[in-house]
């Protein structure tokens, strides 16, 4: 094999990495341990919203990374996402989106943060405006 | 065969393309498959529908302390509710690999089961968030009572109708396999339904995250 042909190996779908090259059992049990993970994801981020047990404000960094974690499952178990040379069209495609996603939401909450900081309350613009 | 390993077992026969012919010594294998190019496209879209679920997401964070006297998802949010929908739909997504799985294998009957199944948890789903959607309306916190649940309304309600457009295409995916088999074309949508499934899995982790786990501390 050539290292040509492994630099430029052909594609795959998304949804269709190396695991659908497996037997049927073998199949099955990649997505029983996607599904073992994300439970106990799920299950971890269900508990600790609840909890009194660790430091308040640390809670919701601790959802977020958790949440974060649990769609990192979900992409590599589910949609058989890789870091092959055969699936780094999809990858990037990813990539692209997850940069524009956190533009949309980082920019929103920033420039809204800013706005209420310096926005006057309600009341005192109606009043200027008597 | 000196340049091309083909894998003994290649479902979608995705390696076809590599030249047979070891005197070729080309990199290039032509245009690539059908089924890569659909499946492709269809990451596409999904990737710029997620991008409008972002914008979704921003404006419930954004809105989130916009109660305008109202109640609070501290005081609205039933999690119990949430970890039953949650459950039902990562069971569909299990059960919608294993619809894959048999298509590949073209079994006919597993797959109708797998799908089948994969309906029912997705049924459930939208009973149990129809059924919480009726209970707010009925308390009084409609969409229309202040703009914190106008942005919880039509995020986790465009969610819904994902998944009620999800299980529309899971019958008619059915239905084609029943009508007309495995063909390659009957693969290809299966292929990106699955995506799609699973793509809604996705969304739902952040929507419980976000909205419900966030937002009940909040």
């Amino acid at each position: 094999m050539s290292t040509s042909d492994q630099e430029f190996g052909i594609d795959v779908a998304p949804g269709d990495g190396p695991a659908e090259r497996g037997g049927v059992a073998q199949r099955i049990g990649f997505y029983l341990a996607g599904l073992g993970l994300a439970v106990l994801l799920t299950a971890t981020s269900f508990f600790v919203a609840g909890t009194d047990l660790v430091w308040q404000p640390s809670i919701p960094v601790a959802l977020v990374v958790l949440a974060i974690a649990q769609m990192g499952v979900h992409l590599v178990f589910f949609l058989h996402l890789t870091t092959g040379p055969d699936n780094t069209n999809n990858v990037l495609a990813l990539a692209f989106g997850v940069l524009i996603v956190m533009l949309v939401m980082g920019g929103s909450l920033w420039i809204m943060a800013n706005l209420n900081h310096n926005m006057m309350p309600m009341d005192q613009m109606m009043q200027m405006q008597r | 065969m000196d340049g091309v390993t083909v894998p003994a077992d290649d479902p979608h026969a995705l390696r076809g393309l590599a030249s047979d012919d070891p005197g070729s010594a080309s990199m290039w294998k032509g245009p690539a498959s059908k089924r890569i190019i659909t499946g492709y496209g269809f990451w596409i879209f999904i990737l710029s529908d997620i991008i409008m679920f972002s914008a979704l997401f921003a404006s419930y964070a954004v809105l989130i302390g916009a109660t305008a006297g109202g109640p609070s998802g501290r005081q609205l949010f039933d999690l119990r509710n949430v970890v039953i929908e949650t459950a039902l739909l990562l069971a569909s997504s299990f059960s919608c690999g294993l619809a894959t799985i048999a298509a590949d294998s073209r079994n006919a009957t597993w797959f109708q089961v797998a799908m089948a199944v994969t309906c029912g948890f997705g049924l459930g789903f939208l009973a149990l968030e129809a059924n919480e959607f009726a209970g707010l309306i009925g308390r009084g916190a409609g969409p229309t009572r202040s703009a914190f649940l106008s942005a919880f309304f039509t995020l986790v309600g465009c969610h819904g109708l994902h998944v009620s457009a999800g299980i529309l295409w899971l019958l008619t995916m059915m239905a084609q396999v029943y009508a007309k088999g495995f063909r390659a074309d009957i693969q290809r949508r299966i292929l990106c339904f699955a995506l799609f499934w699973h793509a809604l899995d996705i969304i739902w982790i952040a929507v419980f995250t976000i909205v419900y786990l966030l937002g009940s501390a909040a």
